[in-house]
């Protein structure tokens, strides 16, 4: 089997690490080899964040090449435009309708607005989900992450028995219940907008 | 299965091996080594005051019979140096390994640095993992290893390798047989004893070498005539990803090298790529046994990290494709510090003094950046104290040193006495955020509990620095801005050192250490849109289209916006 390669990004603190790793842990128990390659070490300080996951029959690199990426999971639209170069070009990209304004230091201008027609522009298959809305909604903003997890699986061969099994070993008890609906509700919106 | 990190693996490895005691101290990307040891019920683990009392701690107990372990980043091998360097004289008696993360590409550090010229030095051999499984296997080889030569061991990894999981097949505990420790002074003392040390240091490198010849992770991957690479680590995964089928011989031990079989590799092919990361240590080594016909760092550049595409464009010629910065605004996202930070509440008023800042190691080197540009300088573990210390004795009169607790503790104290020893008006302000917050909060000598939870003496901040002879001793709430630039004028007002202990737990410890408060909210119609609010950094503050607005999720009720605003506009949400 071909490897599937996963990039996750998003703004310290919105939980990509956390989604990558579910995806690892998810990838691994369906019967694939699995790496998934982060940055972190000042990942709770509102920077930029990123992580890989790749699984298939027998995965070297802990990052993808660039331009080889299937599916760019992007919890921030600014973000989404900062790894857009690792996406294939026939690719997809699942970005959160969110905007989070990065501190100003060298850079003045002002934050893009055109992200999505961009991203098309440049071949991406674009799926734009409003997911931290979805989660708020659910009760907790900071589920925005699972609940592009649960519309990327819609396109992964990843068994849903398998998903809940991961959720149930990962997420603290008491974050459980939010979690599988934030997942299940990621998964409904893509099936509405397909 | 499991999916771990190299970390976890590298301590799960040494859990399986029997190790019973490893210190270290907090440095990304070497951290979870030991925070991972200190799970297990078998395994004695504890943070260090620093990486050489670390150092020195595992050694002594190796030296007592037990197998020990280490634990640093890159730069923590530095402040190592010293017994890393004198330990190979003596020779271990229980397996003792040093447990180093380099960091190319420098994603939280200050600098590159190659470890492996350390173990050159110090002529300690090195293992070094490519992936998960290998470190778990390795570090248990590496404590073979090291109680068969009676040698420290280094077990080198890099961030990529340290912060990737993959699949790994844990195994069982085997303790280890404890050999007491023999009292023969000859080994273990004075000059005219190391002279005889040093001769037989000599010999155990040539059994050393001759042992890399056999060692079954050094392997060659058999595959096309036409290309050969000699590889280490995590290029050996960047290789077989662009060139599958290229024959490969990847180097588990990358010192000493095993020569022969590399002479006789290189032969094989008319010529040899050597694709290893930082620097060009390996090819260094193949051209002193006079092994010329390779292509190394002439393609692959040492510095920063490498990369599959990187990899790519050395062996195959493939460019690298470009990110899109150059067709649209990606603006950059530098971390900040957090809500409510009490670090944010020093740099304010240290950038309203306009005095020059020496800084240190952690969260609160982000004062160097926007909105405070109030760190001047940052280098390296308890640097600012003594760069303070010189920067007054070239003339310059307000200097201030900014340290955190942790590092005060680590490197900080001897600066702090030379300056009072010197009689120069060093003023240092210490943050003491109760935690060691960079590298995820870790517990240290003040903070009261140890690596495993259990409660500790915590150190006396004012009875310590008084008892080095500092008079002027000042304890502030860093949340209180006038309060806290007044406390720092008088230090620089105080003719002698002075020090200004600012207090308040870092926000992200768990919510029981640390004050719940209500979060504030911006009454538009008495903002003047004057924006000094926003010149505090906090990530809370977002300029809408109408002014500021304080997300109410973010904000922890520190009440720093507040007070700058100069139109009292800023309140606390239940008030108004």
């Amino acid at each position: 089997m071909p490897v599937t390669n996963v990039l996750i990004a998003g703004v310290g603190g919105q939980g990509a690490i956390l989604a990558s790793e579910l995806l690892a842990m998810a990838a691994m128990a369906a019967g694939h080899d699995v790496k998934q390659g982060e940055f972190h070490g000042v990942a709770q300080r509102g920077g930029s964040v990123f992580s890989h996951v790749r699984f298939g029959a027998r995965v070297y690199s802990p990052l993808a090449p660039r331009g080889r990426v299937d599916y760019l999971l992007a919890l921030e639209k600014l973000e989404a435009l900062r790894y857009a170069h690792f996406v294939k070009p026939d690719g997809t990209v699942l970005v959160n309708d969110h905007r989070v304004e990065p501190i100003r230091v060298a850079d003045q201008r002002p934050y893009p607005e055109n992200a999505t027609d961009f991203l098309e522009r440049q071949g991406c298959h674009v799926v734009v989900l409003e997911a931290t809305r979805i989660a708020l909604e659910l009760g907790n903003h900071r589920a925005a992450n699972v609940v592009l997890l649960g519309a990327l699986s819609k396109s992964l061969d990843i068994p849903a028995k398998v998903w809940d099994a991961t959720l149930g070993e990962r997420v603290p008890e008491r974050l459980l219940k939010l979690n599988r609906r934030a997942f299940a509700a990621g998964h409904a919106a893509l099936a509405a907008q397909a | 299965m499991r999916l771990m990190s190299g970390n976890e693996a590298v301590a799960r490895g040494a859990w399986e091996a029997g190790v019973a005691f490893a210190a270290g101290y907090p440095g990304t990307p070497s951290t979870e080594v030991l925070e991972r040891l200190g799970t297990y019920d078998e395994v004695d683990a504890h943070w260090a005051t620093n990486e050489k009392v670390a150092f020195e701690e595992a050694m002594g107990a190796a030296l007592g019979g037990a197998r020990s372990m280490a634990t640093m980043k890159h730069v923590g091998l530095n402040v190592a140096a010293d017994p890393f360097m004198v330990f190979p004289y003596a020779g271990t008696n229980a397996g003792f390994v040093a447990l180093v993360a380099d960091d190319p590409g420098m994603y939280s550090s200050q600098n590159e640095q190659d470890s492996r010229y350390f173990a050159k030095v110090a002529k300690v051999p090195i293992l070094e993992p490519a992936d998960a499984e290998e470190a778990r296997r390795f570090a248990g080889q590496a404590f073979e290893l090291s109680e068969h030569f009676r040698t420290p061991v280094m077990l080198r990894t890099t961030t990529r390798l340290a912060h990737t999981r993959s699949r790994v097949a844990p195994g069982e505990r085997h303790e280890a047989a404890r050999d007491p420790f023999s009292r023969r002074v000859s080994q273990y003392a004075i000059p005219v004893y190391a002279r005889f040390r040093r001769v037989e240091l000599e010999e155990k490198l040539a059994r050393m070498r001759d042992f890399a010849e056999e060692f079954d992770g050094n392997v060659v991957e058999e595959g096309s005539a036409e290309i050969g690479v000699v590889t280490h680590g995590i290029p050996y995964q960047y290789v077989k990803e662009v060139c599958p089928d290229a024959t490969v011989f990847k180097l588990g031990m990358p010192y000493p090298l095993p020569r022969r079989r590399l002479e006789e590799f290189c032969r094989r092919f008319e010529t040899v790529f050597v694709v290893e990361e930082s620097e060009g240590f390996i090819e260094q080594e193949l051209a002193s046994f006079g092994i010329h016909n390779v292509i190394g760092k002439e393609r692959f550049t040492n510095i920063g990290e490498l990369s599959v595409d990187r990899v790519a464009a050395g062996l195959i010629g493939e460019p690298v494709r470009a990110d899109f910065s150059k067709d649209i605004a990606i603006l950059p996202r530098p971390p900040v510090l957090c809500a409510g930070c009490p670090h944010r509440g020093v740099f304010s008023a240290l950038k309203k003094l306009g005095a020059l800042v020496t800084g240190d190691i952690g969260c609160y080197t982000l004062g160097c950046l926007p909105p405070y540009e109030a760190i001047h300088t940052t280098f390296c573990m308890g640097a600012s104290i003594g760069n303070a210390t010189g920067f007054n004795r070239a003339g310059e009169q307000q200097v201030v040193a900014v340290i955190g607790d942790s590092t005060f503790l680590h490197g900080g104290l001897p600066g702090l006495m030379s300056a009072v020893y010197n009689r120069v008006p060093t003023t240092m302000v210490l943050l003491d955020n109760g935690t060691t917050g960079m590298t995820g909060h870790q517990e240290h000598p003040g903070t009261g509990h140890t690596l495993k939870g259990d409660p500790a003496s915590a150190v006396d901040y004012e009875a310590l620095i008084r008892s080095v002879g500092v008079q002027h001793v000042n304890v502030v709430d860093p949340w209180d801005l006038e309060a806290t630039e007044r406390a720092i004028q008088a230090g620089l007002d105080h003719p002698g050192p002075a020090a200004i202990i600012a207090r308040r737990h870092c926000r992200l410890l768990p919510v029981e250490k640390v004050e719940a408060r209500i979060p504030y909210r911006v009454e538009l119609h008495d903002c003047v849109l004057c924006e000094e609010c926003m010149d505090s950094g906090c990530p809370a503050l977002v300029w809408e289209d109408d002014g500021p607005h304080i997300l109410e999720w973010e904000c922890v009720g520190c009440s720093l916006c507040a007070q700058l605003c100069p139109a009292d506009a800023i309140v606390a949400a239940e008030v108004a």
